[in-house]
This record gives C-alpha cells, structure tokens and sequence, in this order.
C-alpha cells in the first residue's frame, strides 16, 4: 500500500512538471496568437509608412512611421552609446585587472545589482537631470536614460562570453609583443564576437521595447525628429497611448503597432542566432 | 619610421586604457550618483513630512499636500507576491523537468522559447493582457470565486507579472539545478530511492539557497515592472480588499502622473520619493538573493 502512494505521488509530480513545461511553451503561443488575432486585420501598408496625419488619433488617416523611426533611433543611439561604454569596461575587467579576481567580482556584482533596477527609475533618475539642467524632452535625454538603462546588460553579456576565453591566449597574444589594448581589440574581441554580437542584439531588444524610462525623457510627437534635440515618439509609448482610447479604429491600431513591436523583437532574436552562428568561423578552437 | 610606429602604439595603448579606466569609473559612479539624485529630489518633502509617516500614511491628497504612499505600497506587494505564487511553482516544476527528467536536445528546444518570452517587451505583455487576461479573469474567474470583477483587477496584474517573470526565474534555475554535482543523484538512486524521492530530497534541499535567490530576483523584477502592469490593473488609489480589485501599484503611480507633478508643489518630490523606494527595495532584494548564490556557488 505505501508503495502505491509511493508512485502515485511520483506519478502525480511528474504530470505536474510536464504540464508546467508544456504550459509555459502554450503561453507563448497563446501570446503570439492573440496579438496576431487582433493586430493583423488593422495592420497595412499605409499605417507603417505614414506619421499621423489630422485627426489620427480620431480614427482618422496615417499611420504609426513616427514611432518606428523614434523608435529605431533611440536605440540604435543607445545600443551604440552603450557599446562604446561597455564593451572597453568588460574588456578592462578581463584582460587589464585579470589578476585582481576581489575587485573584479565586486564590479560583477554592482552590475548585477544595477540590472534589476527598473527602468521606470532610470526614466524619473533622467527626468530630473533633465529639468535640473534645464533640457526640454528631446531624442538626445531618451537616448542618454535608455543608454544607463542597458549599459549593466550589456556589460554583463559581453563579461560572461570574456571570461571564457582562456587565459593562455592572453599570454601567447603578448608574449608576441602587442600591447594590451591590441590584444583586447584585435583577440579578445575576435575571438568573442558571436557572445558580443548576442549581447549587442540583447541590449538593442531592451532599448527598442522599453517604455517607462523614455515615457519621461523623449516626449512624444507627430514628426520624424530632425535632430537630437527634438522630442521623439517611440513604438512602446504608440502603443501604450492608443490603446487608452476609447475609438475602436485607434484601439485597433494599438493592437496593430504591438504587432510590429513583436515582429522587429522576433526578427532580432533570429537574426542574433543567425549572426552568432556564422561568426563562430572566427573563433581559434583549443 | 620604425620608431614613429612603436611610440604610436603606446600612445594609442594609453589611450584605450584611458578610455576604459574612464568608462569603468562612470558605471561604477552610476548607482551612486543614481541614488544620491533621487534623494536629493526627495529630501524636499522628507523635511516636512517624516519617512515613516510618507510611508504608512493612507492619505494621498497631493492638492493638500498629503503624500501617503501606503496604498500603492499595499498595491505593490499584492502584484509582486501574486505573481510569485504563480510563477515560483510552475518555474520550479518547469525547471526540474527539464534538467533531471528530458534528454538534452529538449532543453535546447526550450531554450528559444524562453529567450522570446523574456524578450518580448512590458508593453506587449500589457496589450496581451487586455485583450487576454482581464476578459479571462472577468468572465471566467470572477465568477468561478462567486465575485464580481471588470477585469482589471489585482489578479490580472499579478497573472501577467507571473508571465513575464517566468522566464527569469526559470533561467536561474535551470543554472542551479545544472551545477549540482551528478554523483548526489547517483548515490539517492543507488540507495533505492525513486526519481521523485531523489529530487524531493537530495536535489532540492541541496539547491535550497539557490532556489530562495531565483525568486527574491523574481520579486525585484516584479516589484518595479511598471508599463504592463499599469495597462491591465486598473490605478484606482484605494487599499485592496481583495485581489479581484483593482490597485495602483508605485511604478504605476510614477508613470501616471509624470505629466502633471509639475504644477502641483512637492508633487514631483513625493514620485521621486516612490523612485527611491522602489530603487532601494530592489536593491536589497537583488543584494541579498545575489549573496546567497555566491554563498551557493562557494558551496558546490
């Protein structure tokens, strides 16, 4: 007899576990479905490659092209900030402080704690330098708070791909006589570009779909922004903003816009798997 | 020339070190100066009114100058600890699976899905959850408990923070569950002990700590999630009785009302004020969850 409850309670935990397995798979497709439901009936060409013209926001004509290009600017922006930030910390942590494993770990862990702070606090954090240094909301503010925002992401991601490379390579590299930034530059990077091309591609995913830290900084706009001075639409806030309206057309067109938000998401994560992979040629196997 | 070259190549050495030295100093100086600034911006209303007081007081009337954060503090940890009710079993369940149950090739099947569902942005989920979850929870849930509910209800912020925290936790935990040393299964099992016997009490005990880390990040993530969350829980300032009512969450209080804290006196002061609380709760959290997977890890 308690070998039969024995089993039974095995039995029973291991139909629990398939089916909170295969649940998380279904919720995915569930998330998916609904947003390709609701979103592909309102979604045509001439809502991507309009900005809003009069009366949009009433149901009337345009489209959303304001908020894609902002979009696509504040994180191309940041993404390119942000690797110009990270990529020489990660590498300085690897090759320039290899022999200082305390301080090194104590950098990882700050990072890691800054990579849970919410965005929405980087957003109000940028709202009020903004105002303290008298700047109006502009592309330049967004791009500077979502560049805070992903930098510990990024940094992160390109460290967890660094410390794997072996420390043998470091010492052949300069024993031959290069410096220590040729060696970060032209081995290190070399040998890691598939890991850094994932956490570029990572932090650009962060960047375009964040909407609390650009909901203060970047404003929100009609126009294609000129300059970086000019305040930006941006997809999350489209988004976010028409689907609190109570016209049905516009609402649809939320549904829509988050349709395009999912596919460019989508599109990164393959491209990322893609590039990693076609890349791995340049690595030197040991 | 020769020469010319080499002194080039130090310069630009120097440089490049320069540069990154510098670099490393900013990230360094970020959460500092991060959370000296937010203070700074409170500090205006933390002269006249006390902390505590902010804090525990019921009353937010910002027209009177009364900033009692108490209600969205409640709100908060309603969401949060919702969530992770619903996410910390299947995770668990899930990660277990996974890594003790399947052959490899099915946890790299998993993997991408993971990675999309943790890639897709707040404000996806939030559009999900409207058109989703709060139809769910108003037409089929409320009335299952014998409640009335309009759907956008404590719950269905909870359901969809559960969602989107998933990923996170399960990806910590299949890393804990990986690290631990085969040959503590292999012994449970040769001592005769069944596959649910040997899980239930070798592996999980010994991958306690690790477990109790991946969902106090868990919470940090929820605790300060604020677009979708926003989207689908209804922003109604009131304590929840229940948790088919809605709330207003401190994110969501921060992100509501950037438009007008302006024009009102100390109103930007008291948003600033929930910014730093939810800047350090998340903090102490990560702090005290990153600590004990070192502590894990040390262990192993």
């Amino acid at each position: 007899m308690r070998k039969f409850f024995k089993l039974l309670e095995e039995r029973i935990f291991q139909g629990l576990m398939i089916l909170a397995t295969y649940g998380i798979a279904v919720v995915l497709f569930v998330i998916i479905i609904s947003i390709l439901i609701k979103g592909l009936p309102s979604l045509s060409w001439e809502m991507l490659s309009q900005t809003p013209k009069g009366g949009f926001y009433f149901g009337k004509e345009g489209g959303i092209l304001n908020a894609i290009i902002g979009s696509l600017y504040l994180a191309f922006g940041s993404t390119l900030l942000a690797l110009l930030i990270g990529l020489p910390v990660a590498l300085y942590m690897n090759i320039h402080l290899l022999n200082r494993k305390k301080l090194v770990n104590t950098i990882r862990f700050l990072l890691d704690l800054l990579w849970g702070v919410p965005s929405i606090v980087y957003g109000a954090f940028g709202f009020s330098v903004m105002i303290f240094l008298g700047m109006r909301n502009s592309l330049l503010a967004g791009i500077i708070t979502i560049t805070l925002f992903i930098i510990p992401i990024m940094i992160r991601a390109i460290d967890e791909v660094l410390k794997s490379v072996p420390r043998g390579l470091l010492e052949a590299s300069l024993s031959l006589g290069s410096t220590r930034s040729e060696t970060a530059y032209r081995v290190f990077v070399k040998q890691c570009i598939p890991g850094i091309i994932t956490a570029v591609l990572l932090a650009f995913g962060r960047g375009i779909g964040d909407a609390a830290a650009v909901l203060f900084t970047t404003g929100y706009t009609d126009y294609i922004p000129t300059s970086l001075s000019h305040p930006t639409a941006s997809l999350p806030l489209a988004i976010f903003f028409q689907l609190s309206s109570p016209v049905p057309e516009v609402k649809d067109r939320a549904y829509a816009s988050a349709l395009v938000l999912t596919i460019i998401i989508l599109v990164i994560s393959i491209l990322s798997r893609i590039l990693s992979r076609r890349f791995q040629k340049t690595k030197i196997n040991f | 020339m020769k020469r010319f070259f080499k002194i080039n190549r130090k310069i630009r050495n120097t440089f490049h070190k320069r540069w990154m030295l510098l670099s490393l100093i900013v990230v360094i100086a970020m959460p500092i100066v991060l959370g000296v600034g937010l203070y700074l911006k409170s500090a205006m209303l933390l002269e006249q009114t006390s902390l505590i007081k902010l804090l525990f007081s019921k009353e937010w009337k910002p027209m009177q100058g009364l900033f009692g954060l108490w209600p969205f503090i409640v709100s908060s940890l309603w969401v949060t600890i919702l969530a992770l009710l619903i996410a910390g079993p299947i995770c668990l369940l899930a990660a277990i699976y996974m890594t003790q149950y399947t052959k490899k090739y099915f946890l790299r099947m998993m993997h991408p899905v993971i990675d999309i569902l943790a890639g897709i942005p707040s404000v996806v989920y939030g559009v999900w959850g409207v058109i989703f979850v709060v139809p769910l929870v108003s037409n089929h849930l409320a009335p299952f408990f014998n409640t009335q509910s309009s759907g956008y209800s404590i719950l269905t912020g909870a359901i969809v923070l559960a969602v989107m925290i998933i990923p996170f936790i399960l990806n910590i935990l299949i890393e804990v569950f990986r690290n631990i040393p085969d040959q503590l299964t292999e012994a449970s099992l040769s001592l005769g002990a069944t596959h649910w016997e040997t899980v239930k009490h070798v592996l999980v005990r010994k991958a306690f700590p690790g477990i109790v880390s991946a969902f106090g990040l868990g919470i940090s993530r929820a605790f300060g999630e604020t677009i979708a969350v926003l989207m689908v829980v209804g922003n109604v300032t009131q304590i929840p009785k229940g948790i088919f009512q809605p709330g207003y969450p401190l994110p969501a209080l921060i992100a509501n009302n950037y438009g007008e804290m302006l024009s009102i006196p100390l109103y930007d002061s008291a948003l600033m004020l929930s910014a730093l609380v939810l800047f350090v709760v998340v903090l102490l959290f990560n702090f005290a969850s990153r600590m004990a997977i070192i502590k894990l890890e040390r262990h192993t």
